[in-house]
């Protein structure tokens, strides 16, 4: 609000393109494009301003969870390109550098916190504020290839930043739909107690692979395709004239490497957990499949997916018409130079991807080497599991949600509050063979501490001290008003 | 509509499946001599994959599709990375369908699917290799993409063919940027493929088993196939470096005669990385788990230093 | 050999410089810290000499067999010595991790580049690019000093820090003038041996050279 008031602060009126022609002075124009970004992060969930997330999240139920995944925090973007791009169209690069790092660090953290949960629609939320980074982090990139007048390299990033957003939505509300039949079917949201689910809800579980293959941005599906956008944006950096951000910006893209390997470990602790494996949890499991709405709700989207990552042409060709409004060109022109089958965003010679003969590459081969040797049909038995040879082998001792994410935690659990503590209660006599152990591990987010902690209790106090003021007698309420009205009279004469 | 790039391109996929056991029996072999042993020939596994391919599937009984799937998928992605990477010819018809990035998100895919299979069966050893894995790869993945800058920004481009048509049409010789590049590539393909010091791969001992921990529940034609994969992993990996980093030998645009030249010249150089290879394993120990991010954050450091000489030294 | 190929060679001994002050900052074996110091000492030396030839400045001659028999055979060999005699043998710990001591490095690698940013406008020398990386050889140097707790490696640091300053003369302004650069290098020498004397010292007091165990000398002075 303040932004968007400080914005009206020097003009004709209320509406987008008033605010677009108005002049506005430098330093007021920043003022308006931080307050204005700050009120938009908070909705979309960036760091450090994404505490409410993983709370709101899980809470509503799984449809709900999966648009307010899908569209709600996608409105704040709208609103941070709306501003930027639009509103005030001339901006200085360090903007676009705050943006950018912010974006990256969303994105770091998001998946870092997703990896340490081990329930499974709070693991969805953090994820979300990962994917709210990448976002970011085209649109950054975007913001300061403008800045420097680089309209191809601009408008890449840009509908890189935003052919996120709708593989964003796609399979995030297809990952949510899942949880959401899982959560239905079996009561249970915490990832450590199941397990197996792959036999008992079939087309649940495909189709939330679907929807973890998309989110670990591996061919062919949608997000390998916005990934592959933003690591393009990134090699093109060297074109920048100011040498200290082209040695930073590949840091960057290094820490973008880094989110999507651990996205991807993310996803293969959330898939295997709930799905593959036995049952892990107490009680036995009346897991059925989930009924044919859910269903179809999952198939559309994954079909979304798949479609996304297949035809990235047709779908660039569409979101064109923004870049071309905010940079002044587009990249379709030479996005499907070669056809509608090949992606080359800058050249044909500089890069290319095709989604549809990776995928029917994928499909040929793996049909071609099960039809040639999978010649005898009969020949599988059915055994118990082998396990090296080791009998005795139950439930229990199966790899769970946090036992999973144990060497990333050792490596970066230096940016969490973690407290891990085991009891051991010995037996007599065998020292190494407890009798029972207890283990208890809590991951607390450091920004409560530092950020909300302090704030909260500033408030408190400075409430505290204002309800000094309420006295209770009359008297000291006539003697503010009296006051008030007083004031009032000398600065309004 | 010349038909030869197709030819060329069946050729590669044709010798890469033929090649890739011979090229680790030839590794095997060198570390057999250097470590006083006799080995078991170069063609030894040869007749371990047809051993495997003979034997009956014995599958655990809460084995899903996943892990009946796992095999097919893993061969087929290391069968289309390789029809994508320049070995033979740089004129491929598959070539434009992929840069770089899109080869390594290929074996991503093969990692993924086999971490899944791991988790599939629900035993200890399984899950275990599941997260060294992923963890592993999780470090990589920075160093991989800083490597692949650095060379994206002497050669301009991040499609293999382009960059090794820029190698021979320019006079890249002596820059420190690739070479720091080289140094960091060759630790992120010892860890990729799970050589010594990341992983053995001749390990039995399952608690220090990655990869081997992984494919434990396989057998018969599905362990063939995960088997003959790794294989041609690393036969891929030699070969990316090689198109990257010393393309010399590999037949340029529109020459097709070099072809054979191009063969003899790819045998000559597997064999030298093959001494390389032996002696980097038999030399090193493998490395404690938590260890290792020393290792792949000095990968790292190198692939950066390369990133930065080249703006401060070229 | 002409300009061209001079100024390759000079970048890449210039780049193998940068990698052994790496090297320096993530080892943890100290004889392995002693021999990357006599590498850097070689590449420094074989550079001198290279410029020395390519700019026509004799001096450089005699600077570069100076840097030659101090930093690469009578520096390492005293500290050979010291720590035979002194029989350390433990790894020591460094205050921060290695992971995040290298990504430091490398931020200070960028930040040197970007401060010599005007000097490699003006100047006209072929030797102008290596200024960053000695800039940031000797800030390397100094982040050694500061990270790491043990004595030894502390020095090793400082001459570090000297390797790099001296890099920065060669290519600044083709080198110092000889008479600065023998009372560096007798400068050098003559702290080496100080430094010598002073270990013994230490270590018979403490018993020991960590100098978190210098901390006790605070407790010793406030009890007088």
């Amino acid at each position: 609000m303040a932004g968007f008031s400080i914005h009206s602060g020097s003009f004709s009126g209320y509406t987008f393109d008033a605010m677009r022609h108005a002049e506005i002075p430098f330093e007021w124009a920043t003022a308006a494009f931080f307050l204005a970004f700050a009120g938009f992060a908070a909705k979309a969930g960036v760091v450090p301003l994404h505490v409410w997330l993983p709370e709101a999240h899980p809470a509503a139920p799984s449809n709900v969870s999966s648009l307010m995944s899908g569209v709600m925090l996608k409105t704040a973007i709208y609103g941070i390109v709306r501003v930027t791009f639009d509103l005030i169209h001339i901006f200085p690069w360090w903007w676009g550098a705050a943006v950018l790092t912010l974006g990256l660090i969303s994105a770091v953290l998001g998946v870092l916190y997703a990896l340490m949960q081990h329930d499974l629609k709070r693991l969805l939320a953090y994820h979300s504020v990962e994917n709210i980074g990448i976002i970011l982090i085209g649109i950054g990139l975007a913001m300061i290839f403008k800045s420097f007048d680089l309209p191809l390299l601009a408008a890449l990033s840009l509908i890189a930043g935003l052919y996120h957003t709708m593989n964003h939505a796609m399979f995030k509300g297809l990952l949510f739909m899942g949880a959401g039949s899982v959560l239905h079917v079996t009561g249970e949201r915490n990832m450590e107690e199941m397990g197996g689910l792959i036999h008992r809800m079939p087309w649940t579980a495909a189709l939330f692979l679907i929807g973890c293959v998309s989110i670990a941005a591996l061919p062919p599906f949608n997000g390998f395709v916005s990934e592959w956008l933003t690591f393009q944006a990134f090699l093109l950096s060297p074109s920048l004239p100011n040498s200290l951000i082209r040695l930073l910006i590949p840091m960057g893209a290094a820490l973008l490497a880094l989110t999507g390997a651990l996205a991807a470990a993310c996803f293969v602790k959330a898939f295997g957990v709930t799905f593959l494996g036995h049952w892990r949890g107490h009680h036995n499991p009346h897991a059925h499949e989930a009924n044919w709405p859910m269903r179809a709700g999952m198939i559309m989207s994954a079909l979304a997916c798949l479609g996304l990552g297949i035809l990235p042409t047709v779908f660039i060709d569409w979101m064109d018409i923004i870049a071309e409004q905010f940079t002044g060109t587009t990249i379709a022109l030479s996005a499907s130079a070669y056809g509608w089958m090949w992606l080359t965003p800058v050249s044909y010679e500089r890069a290319s991807y095709s989604g549809t003969i990776v995928f029917i590459g994928i499909l040929v081969v793996v049909l071609a080497a099960y039809l040639l040797l999978h010649v005898r049909p009969g020949a599988i038995r059915r055994v118990p599991i082998w396990d090296c040879g080791f009998e005795k082998i139950n439930h229990r001792m199966q790899y769970n949600a946090t036992s999973f994410s144990m060497p990333i935690r050792r490596i970066f659990g230096y940016l969490f509050r973690i407290k891990e503590e085991t009891e051991l209660s010995p037996q007599p006599g065998h020292k190494a063979f407890p009798k029972k152990i207890h283990y208890h591990l809590s991951i607390r987010d450091r920004f409560w501490g530092w950020l909300y902690k302090p704030i909260v209790e500033a408030s408190f106090w400075l409430s505290r001290k204002v309800g000094k003021l309420q006295q209770g007698r009359i008297q000291a309420y006539l003697i503010y008003s009296f006051v008030t009205i007083i004031i009032l009279l000398v600065f309004l004469r | 509509m010349s038909v030869i790039p197709y030819l060329i391109e069946l050729l590669q996929v044709i010798i890469l499946l033929a090649l890739a056991p011979a090229f680790i029996g030839w590794v095997r072999m060198l570390k057999c001599w250097m470590q006083g042993r006799s080995s078991a020939g170069l063609f030894q596994p040869y007749r371990d994959l047809s051993k495997l391919f003979a034997k009956d599937v014995v599958l655990a009984e809460n084995a899903s599709w996943i892990f009946r799937f796992t095999p097919y998928l893993v061969f087929g992605t290391a069968v289309l990375a390789g029809g994508i990477i320049p070995i033979l010819s740089v004129d491929l018809p598959l070539a434009p369908t992929a840069d770089v990035i899109v080869i390594v998100a290929l074996f991503a895919i093969a990692r993924f699917f086999t971490a899944l299979a791991g988790m599939d069966i629900g035993t200890a050893f399984g899950g275990m290799g599941s997260s060294r894995e992923m963890m592993i790869a999780s470090l990589a993945e920075p160093a991989m993409l800083m490597a692949i800058f650095t060379v994206s920004l002497t050669n301009k481009s991040t499609s293999l063919s382009q960059i090794v048509h820029v190698i021979y049409s320019g006079q890249t010789l002596l820059r420190p940027s690739l070479a720091f590049a080289f140094l960091a590539f060759v630790l992120i393909a010892l860890a990729e493929t799970g050589r010594i010091p990341v992983d053995n791969p001749a390990t039995h001992l399952e608690l220090t088993m990655v990869h081997e921990a992984m494919i434990l529940e396989y057998s018969g034609r599905h362990l063939a196939l995960v088997e003959w994969a790794s294989m041609m992993k690393l036969f891929l990996f030699v070969m990316l470096g090689i198109a990257a980093y010393a393309p010399w030998g590999i037949a340029a645009r529109g020459s097709f005669t070099a072809v054979p030249l191009a063969l003899a010249f790819m045998i000559f150089k597997l064999g030298a990385v093959g001494v390389g290879i032996v002696l980097i394993e038999t030399g090193l120990a493998k490395m404690r788990l938590f260890r290792l991010t020393e290792f792949l954050g000095a990968a790292f450091l190198l692939a950066t230093l390369g990133m930065l000489s080249f703006f401060i030294l070229d | 050999m002409d300009l061209q190929t001079a100024a390759q060679i000079n970048s890449f001994l210039a780049a193998l410089v940068l990698l052994t002050a790496f090297g320096m900052l993530v080892q943890k074996r100290i004889y392995g810290l002693i021999h990357l110091f006599a590498w850097q000492g070689l590449f420094l030396s074989m550079n001198t000499a290279i410029v020395g030839f390519v700019a026509d400045k004799h001096h450089l001659y005699i600077s570069s067999v100076l840097t030659l028999s101090l930093k690469v055979v009578l520096l390492p060999y005293i500290l050979h010595v010291l720590i035979h005699r002194l029989k350390i043998h433990k790894e020591v710990e460094t205050v921060v991790n290695i992971p995040m001591t290298m990504l430091i490095g490398i931020a200070l690698v960028i930040f040197s580049y970007h401060l010599t940013a005007p000097v490699r406008e003006l100047s006209t020398l072929i030797t102008r690019s290596t200024l960053a990386i000695a800039m940031a050889t000797v800030m390397i140097g100094l982040l050694m000093m500061i990270t790491r707790k043990h004595a030894v490696t502390q020095i090793i640091g400082f001459l570090a820090l000297e390797n790099g300053l001296f890099f920065a003369a060669t290519s600044a302004t083709y080198g110092m003038p000889l008479v600065v650069e023998l009372g560096v290098a007798l400068d050098v020498l003559i702290a080496a041996f100080i430094f010598g004397i002073f270990f013994f010292h230490i270590h018979t007091t403490f018993d020991s050279l960590d100098v978190e165990q210098m901390a006790r000398l605070k407790e010793a002075d406030s009890d007088e």
